[in-house]
């Protein structure tokens, strides 16, 4: 399912115009971007949180040549799925 | 960020009214996790991709006993952000 299976499975759900079903997911997956960039924790009961971690830099190898490399600092998001989602996933 | 705040933001910026707003947000992650359920791949172009990942059974160890654990097989779902959510965090 990409966004647009998502914007059209919300708009059937729903009985909304596809314009708001695109507004809506829109405006949800902006926040989460906005929220993520500004550093901050998002966190949906029943389907998962997400953080972002800092890492310094580091020096590090290019696995094919062998090199030494300068890794410099990163920001990265990470998912950490609920309890409930991580259950249904398997069947339970 | 909580789901509160998505559908305090979806009130005000999109003119549902509160309960609608909270219902239609609700939906949003109810159809995302059904999908998930079935074993779905979910990509949202710009945010990321979830997917559902077969592990299969190893022998693990209890840590805190050190005594060996059959681990079972599972479904984990796994997150992969986009290139452009990560440039969006290191910009």
């Amino acid at each position: 399912m990409n966004k647009s299976g998502l914007i059209e499975a919300l708009s059937k759900k729903e009985n909304l115009t596809e314009k708001k079903a695109i507004d809506l997911v829109n405006l949800i997956f902006k926040g989460f971007t906005d929220t993520l960039k500004n550093g901050g924790r998002i966190e949906i009961r029943g389907f998962g949180s997400f953080v972002v971690r800092d890492y310094e830099a580091y020096t590090g190898r290019n696995p094919k040549t062998g090199k030494n490399i300068t890794v410099s600092p990163k920001r990265l998001p990470f998912f950490k799925v609920g309890k409930e989602l991580k259950a249904k996933v398997n069947g339970k | 960020m909580t789901k509160i705040d998505i559908i305090q933001d979806v009130y005000e910026k999109l003119g549902f009214s509160k309960k609608d707003a909270a219902r239609i947000v609700e939906s949003v992650f109810e159809i995302m996790k059904d999908s998930l359920a079935r074993g779905e791949k979910i990509k949202i172009s710009g945010f990321g991709n979830f997917s559902v990942k077969e592990k299969k059974s190893r022998r693990g160890r209890n840590p805190q006993t050190g005594s060996e654990i059959e681990i079972s097989a599972r479904k984990v779902l796994t997150f992969k952000s986009s290139q452009v959510l990560r440039k969006a965090l290191n910009s």
